[in-house]
C-alpha cells in the first residue's frame, strides 16, 4: 500500500487536467510537479501511487522523473539556491559568487545543510544572462548578484 | 536602429494585464484574421517571409503548409517556450511583459493550421512566466478571447501551459513532444521527407514563442508592411540579446540586416570597462565563435552569418573581451553539452564527455598536442552519426574554437 495520496486540491487539478490532453500519459510531468509541491520531493511511495493512476509501472515513472533535473528524488532543504554556472554568468564573475555561497553555507554543490535549511545546486543557463551573474532562490530569480547582495538576502532568511 | 513590433508594449506599466493590453492594440488582429480563410492566413504568413526564431530560421509559412488537410486526428499547435540555449533570454521578455501578445499569436496561428487546442511547453525554471501566462490565459477565457467562441467568432480554442522540468534537450522539437507525451525528452529519428511533427500521432506544428508573437502584426498590417523591415531573405525583426562583457546587456528588437559591430558599440555601449573585443558568439552558445576582426562586415541576418561561417541562431550574442581565455570558454560550454546530452546516442553521450575531460587536462597543463587529434576524432564521430543535430552542432563549435584560437590552445601544451 502506498502511503502517498494527492491532496483534495491536487486531485481536483488532476481531474481537470485529464480533460485537457488527448492521452493521460501527458499528465506525468504535471503530476510529478504536484507531488513535489505537496511533499517537497518525490518519494518512492508517490511514484507507486502515480504509476497506478496513470496505468503504468513505478519503474517507468522513476525513469522519467530521474531524467529531469528539477525533480528532487530525495528530500532537500527549505531554501533551494541554484546558481548558474554557464558562460554569460561566468564572464560576469559568477566564480566569486559560487565560492562565496559554498563558504558561507559550509557545503558543496549538490549538498544540503545539516539543519535542512539550505540546499545548494549549480545549474546550467537560467535564461537570465542579461542580469548575469544569476541564481534562483526557490521559485524566484535573482540577478546582478554581488557578494553584498547575497549576504543581505541570506541574512534575511 | 531599434524598432518595436514585438516589443512595443514591453515598457508600458502593467502591460501584462488584459485591460492595459487591450488599450495597446492586443487582440486587434482578430477582426481581420476571421475575415480570412485559414489558407489565406497561411499564405499571408508565407508571403511575409517570417522565419522561425527558435534557432533554425525555417520559413514558418512553409512549415504550416505541411499540415494535412483532412487528418482523422485533430491538429495541434505547440509553442516552444523551453528557452535554454546559453545566451538566450528573449522569449521570457514576451511572456513576462506581453503575455496577451503570445495568446493573440496563438489564436492567429492555431486558426491558420486548424488547431483547436494549443500547448505552451515552458521550461520549468520560468515559474514567474508560467504564472503570468496562466493569469493572462484565465483573463482571456473570461473575456471570451479563448474558449468555445473566440471573440464571438465561430472558432473554438483552448490553451494549456505545460511545465518542463529542467532538460535543455527538450527544446528540440521532437524531444519536446516526447516530453509533452509524458516521457523522457529523447529526440526522435527524423523522417526522410518533410512532414509535420506528431503529438500522440496527431499532426502538430511546433513554433518558438517569438515566431508566434510575430504573427499578429503580419495579419493586422499585411505581409508588405512586415517586409518593410529587414532584408529580402530575412524579413522583419528579431529580439536580439547582448550578454557577457558588454556595458548594456539586454534584449533589443532590431530589424534584420543591421551591422553587428554597430549594435555592440552603440546599443550595447561597447565592451565592458572599455576593454578590447576578442570574440563574439553570435546567436546562443551553439553557434561557431567569431573573432573580433571577423565581425567588421557582418550584418545580423541569416545569410551574412552563414557567409561568415557561423549561424544567427537565437540572436543571443555573447561578448568576450581581450583578457578572456578562449580554452576556458570552450571548457565551460563543453561542461554544458556534456551535462545536457540526452544520452541516446553513444557518440554524443561519450564524445561530449571526452572533449570536456581533455579540455580539463589541457587547462591543467597536463596535455600534449596529440590531445587535439583526439578532440578532432571525437568531433568526427559527433558529426552526422546521431539522432538529432545536438551532436553535429557541438562538433562545429569545437572546430571553430580550436581552429580560430589555435595558438592559445597550443600554448597550453607541454610540447
Ligand atoms: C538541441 C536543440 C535545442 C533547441 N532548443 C530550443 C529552444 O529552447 N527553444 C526553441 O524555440 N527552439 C529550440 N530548438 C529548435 C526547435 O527544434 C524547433 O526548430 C523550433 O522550436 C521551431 O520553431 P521555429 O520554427 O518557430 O523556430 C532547439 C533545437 C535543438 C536541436
Ligand atoms: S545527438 Fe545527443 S542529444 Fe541528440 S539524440 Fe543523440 S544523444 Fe541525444
Ligand atoms: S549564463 Fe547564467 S543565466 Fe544564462
Amino acid at each position: 500500500m502506498s502511503k502517498f495520496e494527492f491532496s483534495n486540491k491536487n486531485e481536483k487539478k488532476f481531474q481537470e487536467l485529464l480533460t485537457r490532453y488527448p492521452n493521460k500519459m501527458s499528465l506525468t510531468l504535471p503530476s510529478l510537479w504536484m507531488i513535489q509541491y505537496q511533499e517537497g520531493w518525490i518519494s518512492q511511495d508517490a511514484m507507486i501511487y502515480l504509476a497506478k493512476k496513470l496505468e503504468t509501472t513505478p519503474i517507468d515513472i522513476h525513469s522519467i522523473a530521474s531524467f529531469y533535473t528539477m525533480f528532487n528524488l530525495k528530500p532537500i532543504g527549505i531554501h533551494h539556491i541554484q546558481v548558474c554556472k554557464t558562460l554569460s554568468c561566468k564572464l560576469c564573475g559568477s566564480e566569486k559568487i559560487r565560492s562565496h555561497l559554498k563558504n558561507r553555507l559550509g557545503i558543496n554543490f549538490g549538498e544540503t545543510t545539516k539543519d535542512m535549511k539550505f540546499t545548494l545546486s549549480e545549474v546550467e543557463c537560467l535564461g537570465a544572462c542579461g542580469e548575469a551573474p544569476a541564481m534562483s532562490l526557490n521559485d524566484d530569480y535573482i540577478g546582478n548578484l554581488s557578494i553584498k547582495k547575497i549576504d543581505k538576502i541570506l541574512d534575511e532568511l | 536602429m531599434i524598432v518595436q513590433i514585438i516589443s512595443k508594449n514591453f515598457k508600458i506599466e502593467n502591460s501584462h494585464k488584459l485591460k492595459v493590453a487591450l488599450k495597446h492594440d492586443r487582440y486587434s488582429s482578430l477582426k481581420r484574421l476571421f475575415s480570412l480563410t485559414p489558407n489565406e492566413v497561411i499564405e499571408e504568413v508565407a508571403k511575409s517571409g517570417l522565419r522561425g526564431k527558435g534557432g533554425g530560421g525555417a520559413h514558418t509559412g512553409d512549415k504550416w503548409k505541411l499540415m494535412p488537410q483532412n487528418h482523422e486526428k485533430p491538429s495541434y499547435l505547440v509553442v516552444n517556450a523551453d528557452e535554454s540555449e546559453p545566451g538566450t533570454f528573449k522569449d521570457r521578455q514576451i511572456m513576462e511583459h506581453d503575455p496577451h501578445l503570445l495568446i493573440e499569436g496563438i489564436i492567429n496561428s492555431s486558426y491558420a493550421i486548424g488547431a483547436n487546442h494549443a500547448y505552451i511547453y515552458i521550461r520549468g525554471e520560468y515559474l514567474f512566466c508560467t504564472k503570468r501566462l496562466n493569469d493572462a490565459i484565465e483573463e482571456a477565457y473570461k473575456a471570451g478571447y479563448l474558449g468555445k467562441k473566440v471573440a464571438g467568432f465561430d472558432y473554438k480554442l483552448d490553451i494549456t501551459v505545460h511545465r518542463g522540468a529542467g532538460a535543455y534537450i527538450c527544446g528540440e522539437k521532437s524531444a519536446l513532444l516526447e516530453s509533452l507525451e509524458g516521457k523522457r525528452g529523447h529526440p526522435r529519428l527524423k523522417p526522410q521527407q518533410k512532414e509535420p511533427e506528431w503529438f500522440f500521432g496527431a499532426p502538430t506544428v511546433v513554433n518558438n514563442v517569438e515566431t508566434i508573437a510575430s504573427v499578429p502584426y503580419i495579419i493586422s498590417n499585411g505581409f508588405k508592411n512586415y517586409r518593410n523591415y529587414g532584408t529580402q531573405e530575412s524579413p522583419g525583426t528579431m529580439l536580439f540579446g547582448l550578454s557577457g562583457h558588454v556595458e548594456n546587456p539586454g534584449i533589443y528588437e532590431l530589424p534584420f540586416g543591421v551591422n553587428m559591430k554597430d549594435v555592440i558599440e552603440t546599443i550595447g555601449g561597447g565592451v565592458k570597462g572599455s576593454k578590447k573585443l576578442k570574440a563574439v558568439i553570435p546567436g546562443g552558445s551553439s553557434c561557431q565563435i567569431l573573432k573580433a576582426d571577423e565581425i567588421e562586415n557582418i550584418t545580423l541576418d541569416y545569410e551574412s552569418l552563414k557567409a561568415h561561417g557561423s549561424t544567427l541562431g537565437t540572436g543571443g550574442m555573447i561578448i568576450i573581451d581581450k583578457d578572456t581565455s578562449i580554452p576556458k570558454v570552450m571548457k565551460n560550454l563543453f561542461e554544458f553539452y556534456h551535462h545536457e546530452s540526452c544520452g541516446q546516442c553513444t557518440p554524443c553521450r561519450e564524445g561530449c564527455g571526452w572533449v570536456d575531460k581533455i579540455l580539463g587536462k589541457l587547462l591543467d597543463k597536463k596535455g600534449t598536442r596529440k590531445d587535439f587529434d583526439t578532440i578532432l576524432d571525437a568531433c568526427e564521430m559527433l558529426n552526422g552519426k546521431t539522432i538529432c543535430v545536438f551532436a553535429p552542432s557541438v562538433a562545429f563549435i569545437a572546430n571553430s574554437y580550436i581552429s580560430k584560437f589555435q595558438d592559445e590552445f597550443y600554448s597550453l601544451c607541454k610540447n
